[in-house]
């Protein structure tokens, strides 16, 4: 797995399978077995201040329901800005995830704070239209102004073994998105074992994915902590082989702090703090932030103040 | 700024520890009348515990006297069912009582919170439960209709897994229709001196578990009894063989549970990072003080670097500190002896050649530490390849075909476990017929349920504990010709 051998392996589907099969297995036992001994990890006082204040500046704050309107967008905005107005030295979010259309009404209203526009493309959440479409979807979304693009695989192509059009799609996908950064969606839920999330993991990588990301939201199960843990190894070895650092986005499920701060144990224990930013980590999570501010109020005064007091957006 | 755990220790408020114990014969806890008594110290910070009874020759008579009479006053006649409802009785206490026992064990012997918490008492529990199943199902034991108890049985276990080692002892023999004479190991005697409290919460007829505290000469007090007429060892094979030699002549049955220098095997096709994983909880588990632990670690050459570099960045992930905090990986060292002894066989590890690498790894000032502790470039002939260290060092030897792996994991005088790492099935299959130990892990390791079958071959010892095989250890055959 030298840097020098890598390039090569996409030249056509045989090598590409020859490469993604010869990845070391994941044993399902053993992978469970660690994930669960890292969620034991106790999280207390000042860790656990940083770790909210972390969590909380990694995520990207999603809608993505057919029902989302202008307004909607523009409160979560104003969410992600300030997430807790009482309270101005709570961290901003990283992004604002939204559907295409509305890239351009959360692009106004985030302005230059510093909060990224991402945009789920490629006809999200499944993936099925042709690579026209996808492409035009992508441009549209990047002409709007998103800077992050969230693209989906095509599970079918992955699952059926066409590991070669699944590579080059990324690699379209990749070109109509620049200047943007591309984040791919594995939607682990539907790759049935962590052998095939490895394989998926690496051939996003192999064709530049900037991110991978787990899940749509709109699939269960969505992001697991095993599925994690595997993504991680893999990003790990891919930078080990080739030096070059891909992030990790887990998305969906994820909704108390206690999972968020799960997560940020697996990425310090199994990658270590050079992922530890939103550079390179990320939450696609939509009611996380909730619990995160309340916790973090909750840490400031030593006692809830209660769903009451948190915004509904 | 890196995800420092602020600290996260376990509360020992929980847990009422007495300034001194008694021994605890027939259902009371009563002084010694010819003993020293001696300190019990918590490994991680030296802090005195408690003072525990010493038991001498009359001491220990005592308690077998009152085990014989438990045994044929009330144990040996009580119905199995009612045998089965005392067992149920004690693993529900010990879930109850799970957080105390846990405080209670991981200061007593120095093993991290996490472990004592979601091994070692869970375990204990799962094992009464088991047993307590058995009481009244012994004709279908495979020991012939209505398979007989022993009598009184003799049991000294070691400080390595005090509570669970308890379990395994006591469980099956009293599920058999038996009475126990228990000594704890002299470093960790305190839930065992526990569990008589819970042997009495439980309303357990007197006598019927008794608790003798003390070092060697109490051991060899109970071995050498006359009226014992089982005597169940775990611990060291010198030891072991002492035993044995004891006991030789006399009508007493033994079941030995001794040393191991185990064999940890990860083929080129493994899955590298769960293997990683448990080359990980093979050694450093518990400090590697596991009799069963995989100390040698055997890689195929042509991944040993991929190995190598993942076991040593994993290694520095390792934390080590105090037991009770709840984010410790790797607990303090048992005592002062053991600590002499793991850094004397390192040393010889170093003198004959061996590299030796540990990650960086700061130590506390007070208490007995090691830090986790690789060692490569060592050869088979070399001590710390064959000698048990009873520490988190880990030798890594290398081998190119399955024959040689097999060759050299059978090449120790011990045969307790083995591991195996390869996805392929055939492979682990062949392996497993081949491997000379007790107990062979496919893609796991240090793996314990109370339905299977453990214990060793050649100078690990003989018998098996756990599961159905272990009530063989105290059962005579029924039925015709019995």
């Amino acid at each position: 797995m030298s840097t020098g051998t890598l390039p090569d392996v996409s030249r056509d589907d045989a090598s590409l399978r020859a490469f993604l099969h010869g990845l070391p297995g994941v044993d399902q036992v053993g992978a469970e077995a660690r994930a669960a001994m890292l969620s034991t990890r106790s999280i207390k006082t000042t860790s656990k201040q940083w770790a909210i204040d972390t969590a909380i500046s990694m995520i990207d704050l999603t809608t993505l329901e057919g029902a989302d309107t202008p307004g909607k967008v523009r409160n979560l905005c104003a969410k992600a800005r300030r997430p807790d107005p009482g309270d101005p030295t709570t961290p901003q979010v990283a992004a604002v995830c939204v559907y295409g259309d509305l890239v351009a009404t959360a692009k106004e209203a985030l302005g230059d704070s510093g909060v990224h526009v991402a945009a789920v493309a490629t006809a999200f959440p499944s993936g099925r239209a042709s690579l026209t479409v996808k492409l035009a979807d992508t441009k549209d979304a990047v002409a709007a102004g998103a800077d992050e693009i969230d693209m989906v695989i095509d599970r079918g192509a992955f699952l059926s073994g066409r590991y070669l059009q699944v590579f080059e799609e990324i690699v379209a996908v990749k070109q109509a998105s620049a200047p943007a950064h591309l984040k791919v969606i594995l939607e682990t839920g539907e790759l049935a074992t962590y052998d095939n999330v490895r394989r998926a993991a690496w051939l996003a990588m192999l064709a530049d994915a900037d991110f991978i990301k787990t899940s749509t939201g709109k699939i269960s199960p969505a992001a697991t902590l095993p599925v994690l843990l595997v993504m991680l190894e893999a990003v790990r070895d891919f930078r080990a082989s080739t030096g070059r650092q891909v992030g990790v986005k887990p998305a969906g499920g994820i909704r108390t702090s206690k999972d968020a701060i799960r997560h940020l144990v697996m990425v310090n224990e199994t990658v270590g703090e050079e992922w530890l930013s939103p550079d390179w980590f990320r939450f696609g999570a939509s009611t996380l932030l909730n619990d995160l501010l309340l916790q973090r109020q909750k840490l400031a005064t030593g006692h809830y103040s209660g769903p009451d007091y948190i915004t509904l957006d | 700024m890196p995800f420092d755990y602020a600290p996260a220790p376990e509360s020992r408020a929980i847990v009422d520890i007495k300034a001194s114990y008694g021994l605890f014969i027939g259902g009371e806890f009563t002084d010694a009348t010819d003993g020293t008594p001696f300190k019990t110290i918590s490994p991680s910070s030296e802090e005195v515990l408690a003072e525990v009874s010493e038991a001498g020759p009359s001491d220990v008579d005592r308690a077998v006297k009152a085990a014989r009479r438990a045994y044929t006053g009330v144990w040996g006649r009580l119905a199995p069912a009612e045998r089965g409802k005392y067992l149920y009785r004690i693993a529900r206490i010990v879930q109850e009582r799970a957080r105390e026992l846990a405080v209670l064990e991981s200061l007593d012997n120095g093993k991290p919170i996490r472990e004592s918490r979601d091994v070692d008492v869970p375990t204990a529990a799962a094992h009464f439960f088991y047993y307590a199943g058995w009481a009244d199902k012994l004709d279908y034991a495979g020991l012939g209709p209505a398979p007989r108890p022993l009598g009184v049985a003799g049991q000294i276990i070691p400080w390595n897994f005090p509570l669970l080692m308890l379990s395994w002892k006591i469980a099956p023999a009293l599920a058999a229709g038996n009475t126990v004479v228990l000594k704890p190991a002299e470093t960790t005697p305190l839930t065992a001196l526990l569990f008589a409290e819970i042997c009495q919460q439980a309303d357990l007829p007197p006598g019927v578990v008794n608790i003798v505290t003390g070092a060697g000469e109490t051991g060899r007090a109970l071995v050498e009894h006359p009226d014992v007429d089982k005597v169940a060892f775990t611990g060291s094979t010198e030891v072991g063989k002492a035993i044995a030699r004891a006991i030789a002549g006399t009508p007493k049955k033994a079941t030995l549970e001794l040393g191991g220098k185990a064999a940890n095997i990860v083929f080129d096709d493994a899955p590298i990072d769960q293997a990683v994983e448990g080359i990980v909880n093979g050694i450093f588990f518990n400090q590697g003080h596991v009799c069963c632990a995989g100390s040698r670690l055997l890689v195929q050459e042509n991944v040993y670097d991929e190995v190598l570099d993942s076991l040593r960045r994993r290694l520095g992930t390792l934390r080590l500190g105090d037991p009770l905090d709840k984010n410790t990986d790797i607990g303090a060292i048992n005592s002062a002896a053991q600590l002499a002894r793991i850094r004397e066989l390192s040393d010889v590890g170093e003198s004959e050649g061996a590299q030796r690498w540990s990650p960086p790894c700061e130590l506390p000032e007070h208490g007995f530490w090691f830090p986790p502790t690789l060692f490569t470039g060592a050869g088979q002939s070399s001590r710390i390849a064959q000698e048990e260290i009873f520490g988190p060092v880990l030798t890594v030897l290398t081998f190119r075909t399955p024959e040689e792996a097999v060759a050299k994991a059978n090449n120790t005088p011990y045969g307790l476990s083995a591991g195996v790492w390869t996805e392929k099935g055939s492979r682990i299959l062949w392996m497993a017929g081949r491997l000379r130990a007790g107990v062979v892990w496919a893609n796991t390791f240090n793996r314990f349920d109370p339905t299977s079958p453990f214990g060793g071959y050649k100078e690990s010892g003989f018998g098996r504990e756990g599961g159905r095989q272990g009530l063989a250890a105290y059962l005579t055959r029924g039925g015709p010709g019995a």
